[in-house]
């Protein structure tokens, strides 16, 4: 699977949980889930455990505190799976 | 860690308590009861001459006992201190089958399928003393002990 692959798996992932004001145009690498895609705590819950899912790896506490933008959710990814 | 505990911790106080006692609480769920007094307030006006519990407080009683005693059971091993307890729901998806009518004691059973990053999510049903199904359904929440400072 190569990098523009898992950007768009990650974004499928997510536009599923955006708020009706952010469209799918607005997730950018640099974009910041909480503060810029408006998700909310439990949501991002959710974007952890669909990515959980679909890239069959486990994500840990310190993961999920790391994991504030589209690029950190990558980094995370490509972490796992090395 | 004994019941009275969990109901000590729990956010909520008269008249928004919806929580009687608990039946038994483990890793995977609960069960409690709690029983709708007569003269809640609330009955004066829902419905106008015609007093049934709202749906809204079917769900909030599912939650409390359901979510919020289990999460703070789920929670025991976090020594961030007592007390400081933030809950907050974030999903609710429920069907009503039966009213619940002033003075009725109902009974709440919960589980578990996950508790992750301070996520919580549950089968709720709740039961009338004659064991009818009066609602069922998932409830979410975020539920996490805050550090002390704040």
């Amino acid at each position: 699977m190569n990098e523009n692959q898992k950007y768009d798996k990650l974004k499928a992932i997510i536009s599923t949980y955006l708020p009706d004001d952010v469209s799918v145009d607005d997730i950018q690498m640099n974009s910041h889930f909480i503060n810029e895609l408006n998700i909310n705590s439990a949501h991002l819950v959710d974007i952890v455990l669909d990515v959980e899912d679909e890239f069959d790896i486990m994500l840990e506490n310190e993961d999920m505190e790391q994991m504030q933008t589209v690029k950190d959710a990558l980094e995370i990814i490509d972490a796992k799976l090395a | 860690m004994p019941y009275e505990e969990i109901l000590d911790q729990l956010p909520y106080t008269e008249p928004f308590l919806f929580v009687d006692g608990l039946n038994s609480v483990s890793d995977d769920g609960t069960e409690g009861f709690y029983t709708f007094p007569v003269d809640a307030y609330f009955y004066e006006g829902h419905f106008k001459n015609h007093p049934v519990t709202p749906g809204v407080l079917l769900t909030e009683c599912c939650a409390q006992i359901g979510l919020v005693c289990l999460g703070i059971f789920l929670l025991k091993d976090d020594d961030k201190g007592y007390g400081n307890l933030l809950v907050a729901m974030s999903s609710a998806e429920m069907e009503y089958l039966a009213p619940v009518f002033p003075g009725e004691k109902v009974t709440v059973t919960s589980e578990k399928v996950y508790f992750r990053f301070n996520k919580l999510k549950c089968q709720v049903r709740m039961f009338n003393a004659q064991k009818e199904l009066v609602c069922k359904g998932t409830i979410s929440g975020m539920i996490k002990k805050n550090s002390s400072e704040q």
